[in-house]
């Protein structure tokens, strides 16, 4: 048995199905072996794309995704799709090859010190030196990549290593990781702090982040947000959490927030983070917005807590864990006249929007495709002034909502939303995008086509960047510079080049028949919508 | 600005000081000095790290270090609740009229003479950094060639708070 074998059956003793890759002599051994198995094989069309459907992937089985790429350019093309994943704490497995183990450091075509040059964006990396190691290494990066606070871990594996004969080969049962020791569970004498300070509150807020989602805490806190009566907000990562349309949840906060959501932030006496950052999108000026407010800061991350807020009681652990302790409190609150007012914030602060007629109106387009959808459908928004439309109009039930709110990655929906289908190939993925990430990832058309799978994807086409142009709009008195997107190309013939069904739609003129023939067949399907190139967020 | 010492205490392997010093660039932290050498038990170095920020900038220095997979225990070592040693070796310039003051000045601070060349002197200095700082200051009269400090190390004091490695 050689290296190359062992690390395909750590891969099958993980369970998992699908690698996303891009091959190269320096990782060959690895795919000469995957051969062997059943376990998938998907040719992304560029690296970065490969990390970002393993975490598409990830986010549907709450297991780590996997890719596996070559040394030098392979390796370093996947960094930008690491960095995503580690700032929204998705949990991966990167196999990289590396150069022969003699030869590093020397500078021989294809090496890069990978291991080096991703070290602020991995939960851990290794760089193996022996092939026997490698069980326990891939045990290891398995379990750090998905405990504590979850991220991407990196295996990069020299050829040489790769080709080494092994005796024999046994998976570790368990970790023996004497310096690694996520906090799961709650401190007791803090979760009573937290129900006291609740039975003291007046208008008591759970801001819900990605962290709800990370570690399954859904049902726990629908739970909380319906047995106490508590009313909740989230931030982008947080969407989904919620369904959109539940009486106690008021939406988005942050820069591009509902107005609403982040008054509750400002008016509320308590607010309960529930793994969420604080981050400066979601809370600006914190200082500010915690003054004379009780913080309850939940999170796996020690040193998250503390990082922007202060928190009056700070809370290490899972946060499934801490609301199923929280759920075994009776609590008296009584917060109706709360929930009144900011029922009543929520229908006096209508979003002002006037779209221009003859074209397509993003916020209105959003929220119909989103409630023709199906239940349980998955939508995921790319980066840019879509994102945001998506975060505000898209009305989530059962589904998922999936995009990249920490590093904000341009291009992350197509393959996110391919890796995603791969993972619930009945449910129904759809991905949104502009026209400038649309073309970031445009490459990946062939590897829907090539492996069929499903997609549907949303062109919002305003032939700019629309989000910078906007920023440009507010801040440079309308100088546009390096934003005008014309020179794309015509997406009917992009459409019909990748055998993929087309339609463009210009106005809201019989729009619900246009997106019931969109959404009709499990087909991949493009469609485009001219929208206003001046429309603001 | 204020300063503390952290000791840490990490696995033995290759790339756990860049792990640890590539964290303090990333995020901006200022190192002031750091010290690293393998424990009694082989598996573990023992890293000691003075740093400088204001007290939340500390605060999250603790917990990021502490954060990462390869530490096993972080502490803060306190003035009062510790020892601190340094390394100090200065070359001197010296001639026939200023040799005998030089030696007499190292014999007050208990600091060896490691090597007495026709021009030069090499003298040998262990404390904590304010020792240190007022020997140098009494050097002011002469040449100092070279300097070399080893940076802060230490140990808390008592055995309440000691990591036993037996796992």
């Amino acid at each position: 048995m050689t290296g190359a074998d062992a690390m395909v059956k750590c891969l099958e003793a993980e369970g998992v199905e699908y690698v996303f890759g891009y091959p190269g002599v320096a990782i060959c051994p690895f795919y000469n072996a995957i051969l062997n198995t059943k376990i998938q094989t998907i040719l992304i069309r560029t690296e970065q794309n490969a990390a970002h459907s393993a975490s598409g992937m990830a986010r549907l089985n709450g297991r780590p995704g996997v890719c596996a790429v070559t040394s030098g350019p392979g390796a370093t093309n996947l960094i930008t799709g690491i960095a995503t994943a580690f700032a929204d704490s998705i949990p991966l497995v990167c196999i990289t090859g590396q150069v022969n183990s003699e030869l590093i450091g020397s500078d021989v075509f294809q090496e890069a010190d990978i291991t080096g040059a991703v070290e602020s964006f991995v939960k851990y990396s290794y760089l193996v030196k022996d092939a026997k190691e490698i069980p326990r290494i891939f045990k290891e990066a398995f379990y750090i990549a998905n405990s504590g606070r979850k991220g991407p871990v990196l295996i990069d594996v020299p050829i040489d290593v790769q080709q080494a004969k092994i005796k024999d080969f046994t998976y570790p049962e368990e970790v023996k990781l004497r310096t690694y020791k996520p906090t799961v569970k709650g401190n007791a004498l803090q979760i009573k702090k937290i129900v006291h300070e609740l039975e003291g509150a007046k208008r008591p807020l759970i801001c819900a982040g990605g962290g709800v989602r990370l570690s399954n805490a859904k049902e726990q806190l629908r739970r909380l947000v319906e047995e106490f009566r508590i009313p909740v907000v989230s931030t982008m990562m947080g969407i989904g959490v919620m369904a959109t349309e539940h009486p106690l949840y008021y939406g988005m906060v942050g820069n591009n927030g509902f107005p609403w959501a982040n008054r509750a932030m400002k008016e509320a006496d308590l607010i309960m983070m529930v793994g969420a950052r604080v981050a400066d999108r979601a809370v600006n000026q914190p200082e500010r917005v915690m003054k004379d407010t009780v913080l309850i800061h939940i999170d796996v991350d020690p040193a998250e807590i503390g990082k922007n807020a202060g928190a009056t009681i700070p809370i290490v652990g899972d946060a499934a864990h801490i609301l199923e302790d929280l759920l075994e409190y009776e609590m008296d609150g009584e917060y109706e006249d709360w929930i009144a007012a900011l029922d009543c914030y929520r229908s006096e602060m209508p979003l002002v929007r006037e779209p221009v007629e003859g074209y397509v109106d993003p916020a209105e387009f959003i929220r119909q495709l989103s409630l023709k959808m199906q239940d349980n459908a998955i939508y995921v928004a790319d980066v840019g002034q879509n994102q945001i439309w998506s975060c505000k109009y898209h009305v989530v039930r059962n589904g998922r909502f999936l995009t990249t709110g920490g590093m904000g990655t341009m291009g992350y929906s197509i393959p996110a939303a391919v890796g995603a289908k791969l993972a619930r190939p009945k449910r129904q993925v759809v991905a949104v995008c502009g026209d400038g990430s649309f073309q970031m990832s445009m490459m990946e058309l062939a590897t829907m086509r090539q492996y069929d799978v499903p997609v549907k994807i949303v062109v919002l086409k305003n032939n700019y960047l629309g989000m910078v142009r906007q920023y440009q709009h507010f801040s440079y008195d309308d100088r546009y510079s390096v934003v005008d997107l014309s020179g794309s190309p015509d997406l009917e013939h992009i459409a019909e080049a990748y055998g993929m069904k087309f339609m463009r739609i210009r106005d809201m003129e019989g729009l619900s028949d246009k997106l019931d023939e969109f959404l009709k067949n499990d087909e991949a399907y493009l469609c485009e919508c001219i929208i206003d190139p001046m429309d603001l967020v | 600005m204020n300063k503390k010492v952290f000791q840490l205490l990490v696995e033995n392997s290759s790339g756990v000081l860049s792990r640890i010093s590539g964290l303090f660039s990333r995020r901006g932290y200022n190192i002031e000095s750091i010290t690293a050498g393998v424990t009694a038990d082989e598996r573990y170095t023992r890293i000691t790290i003075v740093a400088s920020g204001d007290d939340e900038i500390l605060d999250q220095i603790e917990k990021q270090v502490a954060k990462l997979v390869d530490v096993r225990n972080i502490k803060v070592l306190t003035p009062h609740d510790s020892v601190y040693r340094e390394l100090c070796l200065i070359k001197v310039e010296v001639s026939e009229q200023n040799r005998e003051s030089l030696i007499a000045i190292a014999n007050i601070f208990r600091a060896g003479i490691i090597d007495v060349a026709a021009e030069s002197m090499i003298i040998e200095l262990t404390g904590n950094p304010s020792k240190i700082e007022a020997f140098l200051g009494l050097l002011t009269g002469y040449t100092i060639l070279e300097l070399a400090r080893t940076g802060l190390t230490g140990l808390s004091r008592g055995s309440e708070d000691v990591v036993w490695l037996d796992d």
